[in-house]
């Protein structure tokens, strides 16, 4: 049996430098992957402490555990905790910024120390949203809607504001890397058509940061300083429209579920290959659907304004768009199950997120359709109806997307496997218990009950109580990764080159790779997903 | 270790070993200002979105903000920045042909011409502020009122204007700031020696930078300062 | 970005159209062509503005078309932005 002392003989990039500086002056993109892992780890935990405070309260309905300002804090917080501390940067910048260069048969990314610099930039914005949280909070809602953020919130709106534009910085400054290394760094033979659909939906997803997230800055920026001087541009009493900042943070805040959908599409597409043993189907639908999403996703912003005031015509108009908006993602999920078709499908815990996703990924979705009916959504908005709807996708789709491509990947990002049977029984109690957390708010919300309440009439308890003790078999389901994670790295079976038999240019080198990624320069060859080509492995890890 | 047998012989310190060869590290970097200088149009984009309702609804509070704004100025620093357009272009060039004197002069002339509109800038705030006319507590707009009383406007309405003209000129004087600061390295580099015909991408990048801020300009005259000024 | 170096005379032609520009931009703002004097002012800024992008940014003479679509798509992100909300305000009181 493998002991960690063979490991410590090859030089890869964890044990080729040791030392705190090591790591905080890398700019080894793998580096930096990790580092991003453990804050944006810490974050979820912060965002879901939030939540179970939330959920703890929303037991009895009354309002008997916080008051209802503290209550108001701990629903914006677990927000922008989530949103913008945890989700936006997961994938990308976790398995992002580990695989694209791998993948791509590149040394590094195009500007390495860009790349640290995003890092710090999150860190930064991360210490400051700390401290607005440990002086007051923020309880204007995630969306920061004014006039009451800008003239009658008595919370740190300011800081919460700062903090979420550097964290926008960071977020734009890894779209651009990716993109500029996507077109200039790739391999010789690795042409556009036979990048791994991963790189493909990385791409689209940095478009969306490029062009969303600076309007964002620019939006939180003029909230700031309207709170800060006084000024009066969304102000009702100085003819201020609060309607133009609704307008601004949409044109980001839309294209931003695409920011946090798209890269756990791109875990899929890998997932699903591998488990299959097939090339995905419709590769080039596949593809095309991402830059489809990418350019879609900024024209419907306005569907979330239905019911603030915005004239018909233009909610006509956003409405019909976001019906569109729905085909790309659905052309996806149809290629995904096609791909299983006749496929040599194993039963693993990446695989078991990967089912888990394409079933709640499709509820979120379909359930948008429901919320982009205006006729509906005049009954719906606002209640728990669109909190399940966006939970479906956001923690149904892209933290099971995260997940299960944290599974995948980590005998390649840590050179160890991590236990299976633990693995897949963490798989089964998320799926688990995130039914039964948010089911039951779909129900609550077309039933009438109102979001961002922290009192409720009683009839819906049952509801409520289902809701609250799903979400504790969720929290176990989280806790039980970073446990064996953890544990995997010091105990855990040495893992090979290429565990799982897959395709794609990052399982051709070492487990964990060397610094610079290939010990000789690949040259491309073949198509993605070869997996014609491709042995299966002789033990499927895990497998009986 | 050694390096990875993509590492080019015979090349200068500024080729990154991530990098295949120069052209590509050139070609990166090039295209990733024109990425960044994409998110800079989103990002003033922003405001352009904020002035463009408010100008619809609010036409007669922003021609008379505008009216109280010194078009002279306005106009000299428009010239100032096309100016320094100028000396940034031929500045390039000069890093191109590997003339070293003449590049380090064309970018102190940048940052001259930088630190001038500016100050012409900082004059005009100033006056803004005598006239109270910086949006807050003491606002007032009563001068206007008197002097334009065909227009009716609506004090009120008219914070909104001045909010907008000192979020955008702010806005744009931060990044002429950070240019005459980057300007400020480039020179000092250029005087080094550090810029030669191979490699002169710094040069280059910034200048993209500084003719994008000047485009800003190109457009934020008019819509401030060029309303409804035939009356 | 390409190895086409300019004449420093065409760029003192350009500096001289930009500097003739502005002063017709501004003469003009004082002639009363009624909401045409927004357009005219558009207009000539965005001459201008190409002068710049494609002369003194070298566009006009790169071969790379990605820096074009860049730009492109930068324009048109902007325009979507502002179209699709006045799509809102300028249809808000027709009920």
């Amino acid at each position: 049996m493998a002991t960690a002392a063979i490991t410590a003989e090859r030089e890869h990039y964890l044990n080729k430098e040791y030392g705190i500086r090591s790591w905080l002056l890398t700019t080894d993109h793998k580096r930096i992957a990790l580092l991003y892992l453990i804050s944006i780890t810490f974050f979820f935990f912060v965002g879901g402490f939030f939540a179970l405070l939330i959920r703890l309260e929303l037991l009895t309905p009354a309002g008997d555990l916080v008051q209802a300002d503290t209550y108001n804090k701990l629903f914006s917080m677990h927000g922008q905790v989530m949103i913008f501390f945890f989700l936006i940067p997961s994938i990308p910048a976790v398995l992002g910024n580990f695989l694209v260069p791998l993948m791509i048969g590149a040394k590094d990314l195009a500007f390495p120390r860009i790349n640290l610099l995003s890092w710090y930039l999150y860190a930064i914005a991360g210490v400051v949203y700390l401290h607005c949280i440990v002086t007051g909070g923020v309880d204007t809602g995630w969306t920061f809607y004014t006039p009451f953020s800008t003239a009658f919130s008595n919370t740190r709106v300011i800081e919460a504001g700062i903090a979420i534009f550097i964290a926008g910085f960071s977020s734009i400054l890894t779209g651009l890397n990716f993109v500029v290394t996507i077109h200039r760094m790739r391999a010789p033979g690795m042409t556009w058509s036979r990048l791994p659909l991963f790189i493909w939906a990385h791409y689209a997803t940095s478009i969306i940061q490029l062009l969303g997230t600076p309007v964002l800055a620019i939006t939180l920026l003029l909230v700031v300083f309207e709170r800060a001087f006084n000024l009066g541009i969304f102000d009702p009493t100085r003819g201020g429209d609060p309607l133009l900042f609704q307008h601004l943070f949409w044109f980001y805040s839309h294209p931003a579920v695409y920011i946090m959908i798209l890269p756990a599409m791109a875990v899929e597409s890998e997932v699903v290959a591998c488990f299959t043993r097939k090339r995905i189907f419709g590769y080039n639908f596949v593809a095309m659907s991402s830059i489809a999403i990418a350019v879609f996703g900024f024209l419907v912003w306005a569907h979330h304004m239905f019911v603030a005031g915005i004239s018909l015509y233009s909610a006509l108009i956003f409405s019909i768009l976001s019906y569109l908006v729905a085909v790309p993602s659905a052309i996806k999920v149809f290629n995904w199950t096609a791909t299983m078709y006749k496929g040599s499908i194993s039963f693993t815990t990446p695989m078991l997120y990967a089912f888990g996703f394409i079933g709640l990924f499709t509820m979120g979705g379909l359930t948008g359709l429901f919320l982009a009916a205006l006729g509906i959504d005049v009954h719906v908005h606002d209640t728990y109806f669109v909190i399940a709807h966006f939970h479906y996708i956001m923690v149904g789709g892209a933290v099971m997307g995260y997940l299960g491509g944290l599974h995948f990947w980590w005998p390649k990002i840590s050179g160890r496997m991590y236990p299976e049977g633990w693995g897949r029984l963490a798989a089964l109690l998320v799926f688990a218990g995130f039914n039964l957390t948010f089911f039951p708010q779909f129900i609550l919300g077309y039933m009438g009950m109102p979001r961002r309440y922290w009192q409720y009439p009683p009839e819906f308890q049952v509801l409520n109580v289902l809701s609250t003790a799903g979400s504790t078999v969720l929290a176990v389901g989280y806790v039980l990764p970073m446990v064996y994670f953890l544990w995997s790295m010091r105990y855990g079976k040495i893992a090979e080159d290429n565990p799982w038999g897959a395709a794609g240019l990052e399982w051709k080198t070492s487990s964990p790779p060397p610094t610079f990624n290939f010990d000789e320069a690949p040259e491309v060859t073949w198509e993605a997903y070869n997996y014609e080509e491709i042995p299966a492995p002789a033990e499927v890890p895990g497998e009986r | 270790m050694s390096d990875s047998p993509i590492a080019v012989e015979q090349h200068g310190p500024e080729l990154l070993h991530h990098f295949a060869d120069a052209e590509q590290q050139r070609d990166a970097a090039t295209l990733g200002m024109w990425l960044f200088l994409a998110t800079e149009v989103m990002f003033f984009g922003g405001m352009f979105c904020a002035y463009l309702i408010y100008r619809y609804w609010y036409y007669s509070e922003f021609a008379a903000g505008s009216r109280s704004l010194d078009i002279w100025l306005g106009t000299i620093n428009t010239a100032i920045l096309i100016c320094s357009s100028l000396t940034v272009a031929i500045g390039v060039r000069a890093a191109q042909m590997g003339k070293r004197k003449l590049l380090v002069i064309l970018l102190l002339l940048t940052i001259v011409f930088g630190f001038a509109f500016l100050g012409i800038k900082g004059v005009e705030w100033y006056d803004k502020y005598k006239e109270h006319h910086i949006p807050g507590n003491s606002f007032n707009v009563d001068d206007l009122v008197r002097d334009y009383p065909q227009l009716h406007i609506d004090p009120r309405h008219e914070q909104i204007y001045f909010s907008l003209y000192f979020a955008m000129t702010g806005l744009h004087a931060l990044h002429m700031i950070i240019g005459v600061g980057l300007f400020v390295f480039l020179t000092y580099y250029a005087w080094k020696g550090r810029y030669t015909p191979k490699y002169y991408t710094p040069v280059e990048m910034g200048g993209l930078y500084w003719h994008f801020v000047d485009i800003v300009w190109i457009y934020l005259f008019p819509l401030l300062y060029l309303i409804d000024r035939h009356r | 970005m390409s190895e086409h170096i300019m004449s420093s005379k065409f760029y003192y032609t350009i500096w001289i159209a930009l500097l003739c520009l502005t002063g017709i931009t501004v003469a003009a703002s004082f002639i009363d062509l009624g909401p045409f004097n927004a357009v005219v002012a558009l207009v000539i800024a965005t001459v201008k503005a190409l002068l710049v992008v494609l002369f003194f940014m070298h566009v006009k003479y790169t071969s790379e078309k990605l820096t074009k679509i860049v730009i492109v798509s930068a324009i048109f992100w902007l325009l979507l932005l502002l179209a699709l909300s006045m799509a809102d305000y300028t249809t808000r009181l027709w009920i």
